[in-house]
């Protein structure tokens, strides 16, 4: 009774955590915003989501392939978030008017001399 | 267009905004008669479709890699839902390898986008 509450919570959680970086990815101005937004629907949204299915099915043959996915989650998204940043700034892709300061670039001509 | 015309319209993009969102979830949860996991992955499906319209109108190559990235991350959820209603274990497998092929193209699409080629 407790499990399946405390389950189901996880779940509600984690979709309304998804929902949210979503609406972040639709609404704010630039790449990097937008990508800063849409992690969160990682760490929160779909591990909440998979924490919350091992919750309710313990250690059978499902929760081991949660745990399993939980882990792959968390090691692979900030590689794939890191290489796009990184990408998409080697590129040449502007910041937003509003933005004030911009460090990294000032780092890589710091490098560069 | 002007300044104060600009405000207005984006005004009355948020408020158009609001209201499909509400009506949606209304619909959702209030309406449609269906299991709590159901109703839970049609929430997702409505991520899923705004993550469409970034991907389509996206204005630069990089919101729509990026798109596609959490889209990847949207599938394991869904898959672990569909799991736990049918309560079968090899929705989850579908899910990792979703998850391992999103990130392989992600990491290929970033390198592409920084002008390397794929084999330096």
């Amino acid at each position: 009774m407790i499990r399946e509450i405390i389950g189901m919570a996880l779940i509600v959680v984690g979709v309304a955590f998804d929902f949210l970086g979503v609406l972040g990815l639709i609404r704010l101005p630039d790449v990097y915003n937008r990508l800063q937004a849409s992690t969160k629907c990682v760490t929160f949204g779909s591990a909440g989501i998979l924490l919350g299915a091992f919750v309710l099915q313990g250690f059978t043959n499902f929760g081991f392939k949660v745990l399993i996915g939980i882990v792959f989650i968390f090691l692979t998204s900030p590689v794939a978030a890191h290489a796009i940043a990184r990408a998409s700034h080697r590129s040449g892709i502007k910041l937003t008017d509003e933005s004030i300061v911009d460090l990294y670039k000032e780092d890589h001509e710091l490098k560069e001399e | 267009m002007s300044n104060s015309q600009k405000i207005r319209w984006r005004i009355f993009r948020w408020i158009i905004g609001f209201i499909g969102i509400c009506l949606f979830m209304y619909w959702n949860f209030f309406v449609y008669f269906a299991p709590i996991y159901f109703k839970l992955i049609n929430v997702l499906f409505f991520c899923m479709l705004f993550i469409l319209f970034r991907v389509l109108f996206g204005p630069t190559p990089a919101d729509r890699i990026i798109a596609v990235d959490i889209l990847g991350v949207l599938t394991i959820g869904l898959t672990a839902l569909l799991g736990l209603y049918y309560n079968q274990s090899f929705f989850m497998d579908i899910g990792l390898i979703w998850a391992l092929m999103s990130f392989i193209a992600s990491l290929a699409y970033a390198k592409i986008l920084e002008g390397r080629s794929l084999d330096d």
